[in-house]
């Protein structure tokens, strides 16, 4: 029953698949009117990176960004947008995380806590 | 004595995602959940969503006929708050994998529900401040635990909601002061919208605990942090004293300070009220409906245009790139 409603996963779904149109468009079932769907990063401050706020319908970019615009700084919350089509964000794989981070686990000699110097030689 | 059939040992993905959330660490779009979990979320997600819609058109009503400039101003921005806290949420709802589309026909078939509150109509403009005071007090008060909820999307959609909505208490209350202290047929029209409004805004916190068979539920995956009657007692309490600052009465003839459970003790609810409204009885439910519908059918041409002119603008740039190649 669930599946009939759930269409798609974001992020990550598509790898090198060609979308007909629209994030959504996994199963054909879409009307051709559904504008695509777009994620939202704003820079808040200059120097700061761009942070992910949300996701929007859009017909084009453009729109994208006036949507975005209109609708995630109301209150100065950015001087940047960046806007990007949902189908071309990749994802790694939570039941893969483990094995995916495992590298860095034994390496806490990148740290610099690893280390003994001696207080004499002052900050380091 | 008989021994319990042995139940299957849960699989390892439903194991981990106990612990996770025993523990409190949020669930996000690509997590594997409970199908259940994912059905839920939809649901509640959507309906929050489809609330926030319909909750502009109650105010909505009163943008053309604000007493002055600067309220026409304040209103509108709140309206189109709500037009974006909609947004915000359609956008969580859809990371679990139901489209835009889909949920705007469960809305607008009757199949989703969105809050009762908004099946009321407003008919003075102290409305507007009963609606900001009690109606998003209400809402603060539901939402502010949601921040914290188990699943990533909803809670962040809830934060930025939240900041939003602190200013729409504030301009309902700033309307329900000046009335209340401005002349006699002004403080009266005051206290005509807090007697209209008091009731179903309790209501807005949904049926009581015990007759809420989804709240156990919704507890064990830490979608909901405090059941109906915790977040509707909070409320009471708390508005009782800003009632008293603006000198006007709440119309519960019941209501009394308890001392032995340090909260106000206050009067039945009128579920029969409750669940006709609910079930689609209510003075508004057709009405706000059917401008949902009517929108939706007129606005087909301006998406068309959009996707018509987005097309053209695609063309136009890929014969220049051939032109100019």
């Amino acid at each position: 029953m669930l599946e009939n409603i759930i269409k798609s996963h974001r992020y990550g779904d598509y790898g090198d698949k060609e979308s007909t149109g629209g994030a959504n468009a996994t199963v054909g079932q879409i009307s051709a009117s559904e504008w695509p769907l777009w994620e939202v990063f704003i820079r808040s401050k200059a120097g700061l990176d761009h942070k992910h706020a949300g996701s929007l319908h859009a017909a084009d970019a453009q729109m994208a960004m006036e949507n975005a615009r209109d609708v995630y700084t109301r209150r100065n919350e950015g001087i940047s947008i960046w806007v990007v089509e949902s189908k071309h964000i990749h994802a790694s794989l939570p039941t893969e995380q483990g094995e995916f981070f495992e590298p860095a686990n034994d390496k806490v000699y990148r740290h610099p806590t690893f280390y003994d110097i001696p207080d004499e030689v002052g900050h380091m | 004595m008989i021994q319990a059939m042995q139940e299957t040992a849960p699989s390892a993905l439903q194991q981990q995602f106990d612990e996770k959330i025993d523990q409190d660490i949020t669930i996000e779009p690509r997590d594997w959940m409970p199908d259940d979990y994912r059905k839920t979320l939809i649901r509640q997600i959507s309906q929050h969503a489809h609330s926030e819609i319909v909750g502009m058109l109650p105010e909505g009503n009163w943008i053309t006929r604000a007493p002055t400039l600067r309220r026409k101003a304040v209103l509108l921005a709140k309206v189109q708050d709500e037009a974006g806290h909609g947004l915000y949420l359609y956008s969580a709802a859809e990371t679990l994998g139901i489209t835009r589309d889909q949920m705007y026909e469960q809305l607008h078939s009757g199949k989703a529900k969105y809050s009762s509150i908004f099946n009321y109509p407003t008919l003075t403009w102290a409305d507007m401040g009963a609606i900001g005071w009690l109606v998003d007090g209400a809402a603060i008060m539901n939402q502010v635990p949601l921040c914290r909820t188990s699943y990533g999307p909803y809670a962040r959609a809830m934060v930025r909601v939240c900041k939003e909505e602190s200013f729409h208490q504030r301009q309902g209350f700033e309307i329900m002061m000046q009335l209340a202290k401005g002349t006699p047929i002004q403080k009266k029209m005051a206290q005509d919208a807090l007697n209209r409004w008091w009731w179903p805004s309790l209501m807005m916190f949904g049926p009581t605990d015990d007759n809420s068979p989804n709240t156990a539920k919704s507890m064990r995956w830490r979608i909901k942090r405090f059941t109906n009657d915790e977040l509707r007692q909070k409320m009471v309490d708390v508005t009782v004293e800003q009632t008293r600052i603006l000198g006007l009465s709440i119309p519960d003839p019941d209501l009394k300070w308890n001392e032995e459970r340090g909260h106000y003790d206050f009067g039945a609810i009128n579920w029969d009220e409750f669940f006709n409204v609910v079930k689609g009885n209510g003075p508004c439910n057709k009405e706000r409906l059917d401008t949902r519908r009517k929108a939706w059918k007129e606005g087909q041409w301006v998406r068309d245009a959009a996707m018509a002119h987005a097309n053209k603008r695609a063309e136009k740039s890929r014969q220049q790139a051939l032109v100019s190649a």
